[in-house]
């Protein structure tokens, strides 16, 4: 293994995951909710009476992130280099695998290792490990 | 009021990913990728956001209501199951072909990212096709 230091961001890293767990601490003390992403945004297509609104608004912030993020500072330009076939295929793997897994990477990543939860502790392990194959098969192995 | 809050914790939540730099694939594949040049900057992000949840989930679970007494919805599922596992497997393997997780790709939609709104309608789909599997199911 080698790190790539010029890569590396340490302090910028720190300082976005302190925001990340702020807006989860919030989320949880005033709203009394797990701030998992998947599941807000997957419970839009099973409407409830008064269950709509708070994950509208929660997704729309997310969207919308960027724009006030832009009235401070200039955005930084995501990269994704993924085509339109691996972008469709990755797209269903995690719309799929985060409801039957019960969340993703802020639900079990963030809130759930923050709780201590068993099913979050082994989620996140087994997305993590996933990744870093998946990773490993397509980088290395096939060589895109 | 709570979906005031609710709307401003996504906002935070995702100026958050941004300053991380979490909202850029590019960034997430170079974490993923344990034998190229390795970015351990994840990591980081993960403990930073780890660290102030862990106090806030502390206080919240000795806690009946919420601050704005609402009941406290956590999760109680205890069983570590085949969909927990594989549902995780489908994650993980969707998250290293493209990079992207559920908040980062809605937060690049909001950049306009041509590509991030075409991965945010399969995963919509995908999100969709599992609330049909469910509905055959019961």
């Amino acid at each position: 293994m080698t790190i790539a230091w010029t890569a590396f961001t340490p302090g910028a890293a720190l300082l976005g995951g302190l925001i990340i767990g702020l807006a989860a601490a919030l989320f949880v003390l005033l709203n009394g909710r797990i701030a998992g992403i998947s599941g807000i945004l997957g419970g839009l297509l099973k409407p409830q009476a008064g269950d709509t609104a708070w994950r509208a608004a929660f997704v729309l912030g997310l969207i919308g992130a960027p724009l006030v993020y832009g009235l401070f500072a200039r955005v930084p330009v995501p990269q994704i280099d993924a085509g339109t076939p691996s972008l469709v295929i990755a797209g269903l793997l995690v719309g799929v695998g985060t409801r039957y897994g019960s969340g993703c990477t802020s639900g079990h990543g963030v809130c759930g290792i923050s709780r201590l939860s068993p099913r979050s502790l082994v989620a996140t392990g087994v997305f993590m490990a996933a990744g870093f194959a998946t990773v490993f098969v397509i980088r290395h192995l096939v060589g895109f | 009021m709570n979906i005031i809050f609710s709307g401003l914790a996504g906002l935070i939540f995702g100026l958050g990913l941004i300053v991380s730099g979490m909202a850029d694939p590019a960034k997430v594949l170079g974490f993923l990728d344990l034998a190229g040049a390795w970015d351990p900057s994840l990591a980081l992000v993960m403990a930073g956001a780890i660290a102030v949840g862990s106090l806030a989930f502390y206080f919240a679970g000795r806690r009946q209501h919420s601050w704005l007494g609402l009941v406290m919805k956590l999760p109680s599922a205890r069983q570590i199951d085949r969909r927990l596992l594989l549902g995780s497997a489908l994650f993980g393997i969707g998250w290293g072909v493209a990079g992207f997780c559920p908040g980062p790709a809605l937060v690049a939609l909001g950049l306009g990212e041509l590509k991030a709104l075409l991965f945010v309608a399969a995963m919509l789909a995908g999100m969709g096709l599992f609330e049909v599997l469910e509905r055959r199911r019961s």
